[in-house]
């Protein structure tokens, strides 16, 4: 189970309302490599792991997520409080805001809502662990693009906040991929083992 | 920044350090060093609390911090997503 704690990961305070800025930024949420996508491939990969490191680190690593998507929402929500109708219609934010107001909804900078299509479970430690590690780097690249674009200190502070975690995750998934290979059989010179798929298929 | 913002940071700076050795010890699982060190930490977030509620009252952060007593204190102040003045 999870307990909520009434607090953000990383401060979010912006001052100057930008909904140009909530509209790319709003990719990190429900994006393909946002933080929503993040949060449910690892919580959901759990179930098919064999090794208690890898229960852990895609549970700890998992909830974090959680508190980045609300980092996110945080932004977005911020960076869309109190506009008037005209700058609303400027902003392009008009296609957003005609259906959903300026609640935040999980969709990619160009629209497309959140999908499950984003995320993969496969049951396979080797295979799961390498699109862990993947998503880190496509989120940091994400980042990455997000602070090229933006100029407004308040946003590039979180944003760098986030960016580092990725890498951060990144290496402790490739830690917990060396404690997954460092079981393979040692007459197995491949990144593949009989021996962990007889674990869950008896 | 007023000395309540300020102290509030402080455990919220613990707090991300707690979980970065969380992260760790899950990868490092007998690194005696980030033991010791986590204990450290969990050691100083809880001076830091009671330093905070000595000055400003209960220190709620989770639904189970706020008293059962008096009006449901879970519900004051500002949400984490809203913006404030600091």
């Amino acid at each position: 189970m999870w307990q909520y704690e009434k607090k953000l990961q990383y401060p979010v305070n912006i001052k100057n309302r930008n909904p140009k800025y909530a509209q790319i930024i709003i990719s990190q949420y429900g994006g393909p490599d946002g933080e929503l996508g993040a949060s449910m491939r690892y919580l959901t990969q759990r179930y098919g792991q064999p090794f208690n490191e890898v229960k852990g680190i895609l549970t700890d690593i998992g909830t974090e997520e959680l508190a980045h998507l609300e980092m996110v929402c945080a932004m977005v929500h911020q960076l869309t409080r109190d506009l008037t109708p005209e700058e609303i219609k400027q902003s392009g934010f008009d296609k957003y805001f005609v259906d959903h107001t300026a609640s935040v909804y999980p969709q990619a900078a160009a629209g497309l809502p959140w999908r499950a299509e984003y995320i993969q479970s496969k049951g396979d430690v080797l295979a799961d662990l390498h699109e862990d590690l993947a998503a880190e780097q496509k989120a940091r690249v994400t980042y990455d693009n997000l602070i090229r674009l933006i100029d407004d200190p308040d946003i590039l502070e979180p944003l760098k906040f986030l960016r580092q975690r990725e890498i951060t995750h990144y290496q402790r998934f490739g830690e917990a991929l060396r404690l997954t290979t460092d079981r393979l059989n040692q007459k197995n010179f491949y990144a593949f083992n009989p021996n962990f798929d007889k674990q869950t298929c008896r | 920044m007023n000395k309540k913002y300020e102290l509030k940071n402080k455990i919220h700076a613990l707090d991300f350090a707690i979980h970065e050795l969380v992260l760790f010890l899950d990868t490092h699982p007998t690194n005696q060093k980030a033991m010791t060190l986590l204990k450290d930490y969990r050691f100083k977030r809880a001076e830091l609390i009671k330093e905070y509620e000595s000055q400003f009252g209960n220190y709620i952060v989770t639904p189970a911090d706020a008293p059962a007593n008096g009006c449901w204190q879970w519900l004051d102040g500002k949400w984490p997503w809203e913006f404030k003045e600091v």
